[in-house]
């Protein structure tokens, strides 16, 4: 089963090893059934997060929930923002890029 | 201390003192307009690198950037390459290389008759310059105690702040402890983490140093709406700069931080430096802190760096000139597409096949074989990618914070 590394005793994240469709395996730790497939060095939820919440990797918040978080989540642009980056939340989730710039 | 860091090779000693790890001709151009006869100088000749101002406007900040690299301590000699109209003088270049104890050499393309007789010019004179570098340049024993190290990441994914910076960060460490030296720069992927980093701060004059950098560069990234995490480092998994700038922050490793250099300084004293490369408020509006990875890493180098590491999780082809680049990735995935361009496979301590510390070990014996002179990956390779931004940091009222708090 693939695995998921939480980085600090105090994170609600942890960081995926490998590709993951299903379930992902938490090193030292339970496993986690996924809401949709996540990939390698995307983020899932270890614990509900109120909208609002901080989300915690490394120990310390790297961002604030914009949306509910449950459990098995991916957690990323869709659901999560930074706290300095406005910019970023508006773009696409899966490539990353920004959908803010007119190439006409 | 590790076997591997009690390592010993011959280096060149320069008239300053430095030790550097490569004996290289450097051709500078002063205007965009001398981009081709430069690099048709350089072109097929052993140990000859490039890098050139791009505008006829100069600039005290890229003067000084250039000049650090022109005064490099892998750099033996310079030939300045100019075409006539540009402020930015060639003959003011290599009068300052020569007071540096190198021998240098300068002309006006203008006044020499063009393209072909140019180029014809410049490979005459590099070719002069390396056989006497080459000839004269004394050998010196070096080890890790006399090394500035640089590390730069850039495509950073989920694997950079697991593995990829944490392994250089472990490195540093031992270069430090080794009486070595250690920069990283990239303020702007701090973002999120001022009282982590004060923490690290030696005493209160580097605190007071990086208190003032951080809260010039969180304004910067605020005035440009601009942070320093892209497309692929969110395809990559990363969700926001404080997430970018936690994995980013691990390279610097664990040991104190003496304080805050800007671009073109050298680490006044050994062990782990902060390099603000930030442009200071200024009516110019330009100067885009990290436009593109090859401008850190040409900054890092401006500060000694006789090798740099470059951490990327998603890969990258580039190289630089006057230091070695070496590429790590924490991806392993990324190192099995990429390995001809790929230096070290970090990712093995995510698959357990390794533990940090043996990782450490084994990078700090490739930058050992580096410096005694195999090329890395992106050196074979002939990449030397640079990038000579024009932005200012002279603006006084925001001088180094030591003062300011003073």
């Amino acid at each position: 089963m693939s695995r998921a590394f939480r980085i600090h005793t105090d994170d609600n994240v942890a960081t995926l090893l490998e590709d993951a469709a299903e379930r992902v395996s938490l090193v030292d730790g339970p496993d986690i059934a996924l809401h949709g497939p996540i990939a390698l060095g995307h983020k899932v939820a270890l614990a509900d997060i109120a909208e609002g919440a901080a989300v915690v990797k490394f120990g310390i918040p790297i961002g604030i929930a914009s949306s509910a978080i449950r459990v098995g989540d991916w957690v990323h642009l869709h659901n999560c923002a930074s706290r300095f980056d406005g910019r970023s939340g508006g773009f696409d989730t899966v490539t990353g890029a920004a959908r803010d710039m007119v190439y006409d | 201390m590790t076997d591997v860091m009690a390592r010993r090779w011959s280096g060149w000693q320069r008239a300053d003192g430095r030790k550097g790890v490569r004996n290289i001709v450097l051709v500078i151009y002063t205007v965009q307009c001398a981009a081709h006869v430069a690099h048709a100088i350089a072109a097929g000749e052993e140990d000859v690198h490039v890098i050139g101002f791009p505008g006829c406007y100069d600039n005290q900040y890229a003067i000084r950037l250039v000049l650090a690299l022109a005064r490099h301590p892998n750099v033996g000699a310079v030939l300045s390459v100019g075409l006539g109209c540009e402020y930015t003088q060639p003959a003011r270049i290599a009068e300052a290389v020569e007071r540096s104890g190198r021998p240098a050499d300068a002309f006006f393309i203008q006044d020499v008759g063009g393209t072909r007789s140019s180029v014809a010019r410049g490979k005459d004179s590099v070719r002069a310059l390396r056989d006497r570098i080459r000839r004269e340049t004394p050998r010196v024993e070096m080890g890790f105690g006399d090394l500035t190290l640089g590390a730069e990441c850039g495509g950073s994914d989920g694997t950079s702040g697991l593995v990829g910076n944490p392994v250089v960060g472990r490195l540093f460490d031992k270069v430090v402890d080794a009486g070595g030296s250690a920069i990283a720069e990239e303020i702007v992927e701090m973002i999120g983490l001022r009282d982590i980093i004060l923490d690290r701060a030696v005493d209160d004059r580097a605190r007071g140093e990086l208190e003032a950098a951080y809260a010039k560069a969180e304004a910067y990234c605020r005035d440009v709406r601009q942070y320093s995490v892209s497309p692929g480092n969110f395809a990559g998994g990363l969700t926001t700069i404080e997430e970018k700038s936690m994995g980013a922050f691990a390279k610097s490793g664990s040991r104190p931080i003496q304080g805050v250099i800007k671009v073109g300084e050298a680490p006044p004293w050994p062990g782990m430096w902060i390099m603000d490369s930030v442009p200071d408020p200024h009516f110019m509006q330009f100067g885009y802190t990290n436009p593109n990875d090859t401008e850190g890493i040409m900054d890092l180098i401006s500060g000694g760096s006789q090798i740099v590491l470059f951490i990327t999780g998603r890969g990258s082809v580039i190289g630089s000139p006057v230091a070695p680049l070496i590429k790590v990735t924490g991806n392993s995935r990324t190192y099995a597409r990429m390995e001809e361009d790929m230096d070290f496979d970090a990712g093995r301590v995510l698959a357990g096949q390794l533990s940090l510390d043996a990782a450490a070990d084994a990078l700090a014996a490739m930058v050992g074989d580096v410096a005694s002179g195999t090329p890395s990956k992106p050196e074979a390779l002939g990449h030397r990618e640079y990038f000579v931004m024009y932005k200012h940091q002279d603006t006084p009222e925001l001088d180094r914070g030591c003062r300011s708090a003073a």
